[in-house]
């Protein structure tokens, strides 16, 4: 099952390297990361997509529990949460009817045109990231440049939080 | 009071109580060993080798249960602490290694004798430090110890760049009496539902077996784990790290289990409706193959690390925390409860398990012409009244030292368990002479092993602590030896040495004792000329029966009940090899 770890973790330089590496000596997989500091500059969060069965997924709370650096996890899968995902896509625009389709497809997706150049438009997207495959999906993949994409990143529903 | 960051990290030390620092100086540790050369208080031990410093401290802290202290140089000084670093952290024992490293400017820059230390241990530590400023000295030190002896201990390094020794910066000075990590809070009691649940299910076993291990040695459990025991009759057995945190010669105890434990501890196991796990790990080399393990017992599990719990073996009742208190408040209530252990089922159950004893799965040639390793070890045992503290290395001899050596008390018996290190024995007994000078204490080794660390000899003489080196020399790594004769049709691939040294004249180099013993009949006098001799560090090169094999076995893919046991074959005269 996909599982999505959200990790509070002290601001310390080696803490990313911690969890990484735990995750490719135990051998388990990730398919995202994403970390940034949070409002209190001593801590950073972490979002981690993860894949596993259920044993697995224990083990990897379990073991992100022991390092030092984690002050708290929790596993949003296993209650109501939000995702988004932010993507920008570099999409060649060297015709206007090129142009025009990039524009509705954008508009259907409730994308922005964050750049324009005489041959390119940029494309900005947030949404869980099935949104973002559909929108790649929709338009002609020959016409894409490049497409980076940030990782989920997640918040549970209701009044809980992640903190101290 | 304003100190230099060497002058701190000296005084931090002494503040901490550590009375010896295992280490090997070099250019990154220059400022600190000149801070160790102006005072007299903690005691510095040079040793020959970096591996030597770590394996020194780490006997010196499961002998005494107090944190074993390192300290090496940047580069290739950290490089060669990294095996004892991992041997420490696979035995969850209590270190604390401090690596000089390059100035902190020059970090990350191909330095003379630069290596992220940082990066390198992080898998082998249960935390680790880099210290980037002289202010958080005293206070990194301080965390260090904390996390290195609290929950499940294990080794922390602290990797000191040069520039924050330098003795023309100096700060205040503070030890801090107490520390607090806001991520790190480990249990301690245990859950009170768990507890009376598996309380319950502990009193209605009809075949309970009680399986403890290195856990109670660490948690200094072992009065409660014996009332524990006692209270409830049930039998136990003990991992390979668990051995003396309950009496062996006690007539509950049936043994160590797994894969060279005997036949009684593993057919219990097997047969067992009940496991209650006290402090152990359900390693692979206890549980065998997975799908076999216990098929009709509920298993409850106490350990201090959740981690520990339902990784390889799903438990029925988990109970986190503090083997100690956790078995206190196990015992209060069995007192209390009205149930009590089912007589007649435990009759049954006691009955069918001396019936496994009485296969005697132990028994060996006594005839033989040959010195049996097995003979050495209980000569040892008797010789030494059983009160030896014990170490040992990697391989046969480290088996044959489990088996026929009973120990009664804890942290007598002190072997590298999980990493499985050769080169270990040696300098793990200088550390626990160090700490108990007027113990006996007993190196068991091989012809491989002991060439790991040898070295190691020359530091016994500088601070004369005078052990007994038992050589089983087979003239074979036995173990591989033993692997290739039941699994490659005898192809013995490179597990024999036929330039082995002299050993004696090797002791005798290092201006120690060496022996050479070669009859069954002189085995008894050389041990008891070498105890007599308090003073000296004696080698005894024990020529021992190269065909010898560890039984009995539990062959790779087996479960408990399908130990391969020895099969009686008369005298071994002529089983000597090429
Ligand atoms: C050649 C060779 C052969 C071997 N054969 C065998 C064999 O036949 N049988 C055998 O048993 N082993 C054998 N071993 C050893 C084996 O590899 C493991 O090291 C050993 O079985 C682990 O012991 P343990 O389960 O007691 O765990 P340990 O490694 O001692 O771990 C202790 C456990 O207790 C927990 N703990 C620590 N402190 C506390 C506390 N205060 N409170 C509660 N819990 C705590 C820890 O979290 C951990 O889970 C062999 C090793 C070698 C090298
Ligand atoms: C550092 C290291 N390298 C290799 C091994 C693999 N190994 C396990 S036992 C053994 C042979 C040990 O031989 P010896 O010390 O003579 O002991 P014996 O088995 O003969 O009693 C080897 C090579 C190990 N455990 N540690
Ligand atoms: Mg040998």
């Amino acid at each position: 099952m996909r599982h999505i770890i959200s990790i509070l973790m002290e601001n310390e330089s080696g803490a990313l390297s911690r969890v990484a590496g735990l995750f490719s000596a135990r051998g388990y997989n990730i398919e995202s990361l994403t970390v940034a500091p949070t409002e209190d500059a001593s801590l950073s969060r972490m979002t981690l997509v993860t894949r596993g069965s259920e044993e697995i997924i224990e083990q990897i709370t379990k073991q992100l529990n022991k390092l030092i650096d984690v002050v708290k996890l929790i596993d949003l899968a296993e209650s109501f949460h939000i995702e988004r995902e932010l993507m920008m896509v570099k999409i060649k625009t060297t015709t206007g009817e090129m142009r025009d389709e990039v524009r509705s497809m954008a508009d259907i997706f409730r994308g922005k045109i964050i750049d324009v150049t005489p041959t390119t438009y940029i494309v900005e997207m947030t949404g869980p990231s099935e949104k973002l495959d559909a929108f790649l999906a929709a338009i002609d993949p020959d016409s894409v440049i490049e497409a980076v994409r940030s990782g989920p990143t997640g918040i549970s529903r209701g009044e809980k939080g992640l903190h101290l | 009071m304003e100190l230099s960051g060497a002058q701190i990290l000296v005084q931090s030390l002494i503040d901490e109580g550590v009375e010896y620092i295992f280490g090997y100086p070099g250019g990154a540790v220059l400022h600190l060993y000149d801070a160790l050369f102006q005072q007299e208080e903690l005691k510095h031990i040079l040793v020959r080798h970096e591996q030597g410093a770590t394996h020194a401290a780490d006997g010196y802290a499961r002998a005494t249960g107090k944190p074993g202290v390192v300290l090496v140089t940047s580069g290739p000084g950290a490089t060669n602490a990294v095996t004892g670093i991992a041997t420490a952290y696979m035995d969850s024992i209590p270190m604390v290694i401090i690596s000089g490293q390059v100035s902190l400017p020059v970090i990350g820059s191909d330095a003379f004798q630069e290596v992220d230390m940082i990066g390198i241990t992080r898998p082998c530590v249960k935390h680790n430090f880099l210290v980037k400023d002289v202010t958080k000295l005293a206070e990194t030190i301080k965390k260090a110890f904390y996390v290195a002896t609290t929950g499940r201990p294990g080794p922390v390094v602290i990797d000191v760049p040069k520039d924050i020794t330098a003795p023309q910066i100096t700060v205040p000075y503070k030890y801090p009496k107490k520390v607090s990590i806001r991520s790190y809070n480990p249990v301690v009691t245990g859950h009170k539902g768990q507890i009376k649940k598996a309380v319950d299910l502990l009193l209605s076993a009809q075949k309970p077996i009680i399986y403890s291990g290195g856990g109670v040695v660490l948690g200094e459990a072992s009065k409660e784990l014996i009332e524990f025991t006692h209270t409830l009759g049930y039998p136990i057995t003990n991992t390979l790290m668990g051995l003396g945190s309950y009496p062996a010669t006690d007539k509950q105890f049936i043994g160590m289990l797994g894969m060279h434990g005997t036949y009684e501890a593993n057919m219990a196991m097997h047969e067992s409706d009940v496991i209650i796990a006290i402090g152990a790990r359900f390693d692979d080399r206890v549980t065998g193959k997975l799908d076999l393990f216990c098929p009709h017992a509920k298993i409850i599990h106490i350990d201090v690390d959740p981690a520990s719990i339902s990784k390889t073996v799903k438990v029925d009742i988990p109970i986190v925390g503090d083997v100690k208190p956790v078995l206190e408040q196990m015992l209060e209530l069995i007192r209390e409860s009205k149930k009590k252990p089912d007589g007649i089922a435990m009759a049954n159950w006691w009955n069918q398990i001396r019936q496994w004893q009485a296969v005697n799965c132990l028994e060996y040639d006594r005839q033989s012409p040959l010195i049996k390793p097995q003979y050495v070890i209980e000569q040892l045992h008797e010789v030494t009244k059983g009160d030896a503290y014990v170490t040992s290395d990697v391989g046969q001899h480290q088996m044959w030292v489990a088996q026929y050596y009973p120990f009664n008390k804890p942290r007598r018996w002190i072997n590298s368990g999980g990493l499985g290190t050769m080169g270990f024995g040696l300098p793990a007994a200088i550390g626990v002479k160090l700490a108990f000078p007027d113990e006996n204490v007993a190196c068991v080794t091989g012809d491989a092993s002991i060439q790991m660390c040898i070295q190691e000899l020359s530091t016994a003489l500088q601070y004369n602590t005078p052990i007994k080196i038992i050589n089983l020399n087979n003239r074979y790594m036995g173990m591989v030896r033993q692997w290739q004769e039941f699994s490659y049709q005898s192809r013995y691939s490179h597990s024999y040495m036929d330039t082995i040294p002299e050993f004696v004249k090797l002791a005798e180099a290092y201006g120690h004792v060496g022996m050479r013993i070669d009859k069954p009949e002189e085995v008894r006098p050389a041990l008891e000329a070498a105890f007599a001799m308090k003073d000296r560090t004696v080698f005894l090169d024990i020529m021992t029966d190269q065909t010898e094999n560890v039984y009995p076995m539990i062959e790779a893919g087996k479960g408990h009940h399908e130990m391969k046991l020895r099969v009686a074959t008369g005298t071994s005269t002529d089983r000597e090899l090429a």
